[in-house]
């Protein structure tokens, strides 16, 4: 049923994209994305993928190209970074309001300037807005499935948006995993041929691209917004479904990592959750009560998995990889958003951690733990939005 | 009750008398059913585009502004990936300024890998949806909001940017100029595209009455003018090679078309102003040199 | 009515808005001077002359009175007359 090989990060994307039959991928470089692309340019050469493979002159049009072929009604990918994302926002606000179930590839990379091709998630974090739905990974092994299921879920009927995979650059990308594939068979089963409601077609010649005027324009941009509130049933259902197919439960929405009677709860996304996990079972084998929510999905935002998970907590710490420039991160924002009208709520310490890669180790997540503690019984948080291991000295 | 080959139904919003409505009507002439159109923002677009109301009778999408020429590419693609390629056509129908300015580095794109679309611009040589600001396919000296004439300005300083030329040093396998006063002509160069593989561009000068300044009913006749002083010359390159020419027999001097569009008027106030009319009849008399215009 | 998925638009369906409101002028047609050329069909904006041969009519549920095709006709055979109301 399953093959297991050791290989690359990108490569295992590679393989889960090309297990999904894409017919139309748009490429342009940018590191740390580039492997995927290059990876899947090779699969094209040697006739195991055969789909079309545009190589465009910017990352803008690679987003215009998966646009117009998937509006021509074929399954379509991209991938891009950093920079490459920030010039897509406006083809990926378009591809989210024309409910386009295009799948990107989101490497996370730090935005310029200064340019810097460190990882942290202010890159994928500023597309939040525009409909997107936003899934981000741990591992290799996750960012592989989690392709597979962003495909059935951005084609859903009752979705219809595009989905992006969201994963750390190098870290996740540059470094070797054992990934357990499916079989083609089980890939085909699970995620059917694409068949779009409709599409640019001379068959059913529809005028797509209107303008709506002020009697409209707020209803159609509802219907985007409710698209991703029904996309967390269809998420999970659709996660279940891959967990019965593969045995690998990601989890739904969130993952609850050690939660029981913890204290203190630590929320984050991305690679950090592994190191966030391993200091975990240390502090808790030292008798601290702590856990951890993993937020997989970030958009639509699970305002009701994530409370349910803290609510008894008594104190959350939210370790952004992002940061609104002159507010606090992402999560932090849309949590404290979540829990303000709660009766009773847990306190937050918000935190950003790790922009342009400064280091996350045990330690780091030993210290922010503590730091919650110390926060806890004196019953309340001062600061907000602090920067952890920022060097002050050369500021 | 309309022609079978009326493929752009009445009731769209284009301002009577606009020229570019007519260069699309012509374009679905030669295009026929079988055919996917892109249109970018512009004119042309918003007259023709309100919800609910669309005079289109072929598939057509509308994206943004400035990437026509990469999701007609994707639309190219997926058309391949499903076989279709050979009988439905991949057409853009876009403004001067999507296509001279803000899409253009998506149209080298396209043309680079010689994309099997046909790209066709209907030139009114402005912004007009927005009000007429300038474009760098505004001609010389013409007025615009945002390049207008003052006391330290005669209009716009550069010339009118040779997006023909940038198709053609791409490789474009057939690149050529239109007029919507000569509409057998542009249907015909339409149909010859068509039939050739690649990224072929046809520039459609497409006077504005509104923009320019003349009354409506004058659009046909001032693209007559605008031919036949050679300041809108009509020519085919076909694998990079000048192929055909439209001869202009007693050619008009530029004043005749000039003259009656407001865009110009400051010219015809004093010497500094009559000085660039000669300048404009020299682009003009070395465009009947370039492309051997006078018969 | 219930709106469009991703606000797409039946085709053809500009025809409800009649236009012919814009207009000042109407376009008269002389069937004795007509030769039936068919220039003003060639250039209307709006696909507004219907007909073929040596008959030609407006659309004035559509016209918007440009004047185009008066302007345009070799035979002199369209009048533009002041719409009245």
């Amino acid at each position: 049923m399953s093959k297991l090989v050791i290989m690359e990060g990108s490569m295992a994307v590679a393989e889960a994209v090309k297990a999904c039959r894409p017919g139309v991928i748009s490429a342009y470089p940018i590191s740390p994305q580039t492997h995927i692309v290059e990876n899947l340019a090779q699969m094209v050469a040697n006739g195991e993928l055969e789909c079309e493979y545009v190589c465009v002159e910017s990352e803008f049009s690679a987003a215009s190209v998966v646009y117009g072929a998937s509006a021509a009604g074929v399954r379509t990918y991209t991938a891009s970074s950093s920079q490459g994302l920030l010039l897509m926002t406006e083809v990926i606000y378009n591809a989210a309001g024309t409910r386009l179930p295009i799948v990107f590839t989101g490497v996370n990379r730090s935005v310029s300037a200064p340019i810097s091709i460190q990882v942290d998630h202010q890159d994928t974090v500023s597309l939040r807005d525009s409909g997107l739905i936003q899934f981000y990974v741990e591992s290799a092994q996750e960012a592989h499935d989690m392709h597979i299921q962003a495909f059935k879920l951005a084609e859903a009927s009752d979705v219809l948006l595009p989905v992006m995979v969201c994963m750390d650059g190098w870290i996740l990308t540059h470094t070797y995993e054992p990934i357990t594939q499916l079989e083609q068979d089980a890939v085909d089963a699970f995620l059917p041929p694409y068949t779009p409601v409709h599409c640019v077609t001379p068959d059913n010649p529809l005028t797509y691209g209107s303008h709506a005027e002020d009697d409209v324009m707020m209803e159609f941009k509802f219907m985007i917004h409710e698209a991703q509130l029904r996309a967390k049933g269809k998420a999970e259902e659709i996660a279940r479904e891959f967990a019965e197919l593969s045995g690998r439960d990601h989890g739904g929405l969130v993952e609850e990592y050690r939660t029981d009677g913890a204290e203190v709860i630590l929320v984050a996304m991305g690679s950090m959750v592994g190191t966030i996990k391993d200091a975990i079972d240390e502090m808790r084998s030292e008798g601290e009560k702590v856990g951890l929510v993993k937020v997989r999905c970030f958009r639509p935002f699970p305002a009701e998995a994530i409370l349910k998970a803290v609510k008894q907590a008594g104190i959350v710490v939210t370790m952004d990889m992002n940061v609104s420039m002159g507010s606090e991160g992402a999560i932090a924002l849309d949590l404290k958003s979540a829990l303000y009208n709660l009766p009773s709520k847990p306190l937050v310490l918000s935190l950003v951690t790790g922009i342009a890669s400064r280091e996350i180790t045990k330690q780091t997540v030993k210290a922010v733990t503590a730091r919650a503690r110390e926060a806890l019984d004196a019953g309340r948080v001062e600061e907000r939005g602090e920067w952890v291991d920022l060097n002050r000295a050369i500021i | 009750m309309a022609r079978d080959d009326e493929l752009f139904a009445p009731g769209h919003r284009a301002c009577p008398g606009c020229g570019a409505a007519i260069a699309v009507r012509w374009i679905l002439k030669a295009t026929g059913r079988d055919v996917i159109v892109v249109t970018p923002t512009g004119c042309v677009e918003t007259f023709a585009s309100p919800y609910l109301l669309s005079p289109w009778e072929v598939a057509w999408l509308h994206p943004l502004f400035e990437n026509a020429a990469a999701v007609a590419s994707g639309i190219s693609a997926a058309l391949r990936y499903k076989g279709q390629a050979e009988k439905t056509k991949v057409v853009i129908i876009a403004g001067d300024g999507a296509t001279f300015d803000i899409g253009a580095g998506a149209i080298s794109g396209m043309l680079e890998r010689n994309e099997d679309i046909t790209y066709i611009c209907y030139d009114n040589e402005a912004y007009m949806n927005t009000g007429f600001q300038r474009s760098a396919a505004t001609p010389e000296r013409a007025a615009t909001t945002t390049e207008p004439p003052g006391k330290m300005s005669l209009g716009k300083v550069r010339p009118k940017k040779d997006m023909p030329s940038i198709a053609v040093a791409h490789g474009s396998p057939y690149v050529a100029t239109a007029s919507i006063a000569y509409p057998i002509d542009l249907y015909n160069k339409v149909t010859k595209a068509l039939k050739i593989k690649g990224a072929k561009y046809i520039q459609v000068h497409s006077p504005c009455c509104t923009g320019w300044g003349f009354s409506e009913d004058l659009t046909i006749e001032m693209g007559r003018l605008a031919v036949e002083t050679a300041l809108a010359p009509l020519y085919e390159i076909e694998n990079g090679q000048l192929s055909r020419v439209r001869k202009i027999k007693n050619r008009r001097p530029v004043e005749d078309y000039l003259k009656p569009q407001r865009r110009f008027r400051h010219l015809f106030q004093d010497g500094a102003g009559a000085e660039e009319i000669k300048r404009i009849q020299a682009i003009a008399d070395a465009n009947a040199s370039r492309f051997s215009l006078d018969a | 009515m219930k709106l469009s998925i991703a606000a797409v638009v039946k085709p053809g369906t500009s025809r409800a808005n009649k236009t012919g409101g814009w207009r000042v002028y109407r376009p008269v047609i002389d069937l004795e001077k007509c030769d039936g050329c068919g220039i003003c069909q060639m250039f209307c904006p709006d696909s507004c002359v219907q007909g073929a041969g040596k008959v030609y009519e407006i659309d004035y549920d559509y016209c918007k009175g440009c004047g185009i095709c008066a302007h345009e006709c070799t035979r002199e055979a369209i009048v533009m007359v002041l719409e009245e109301k």
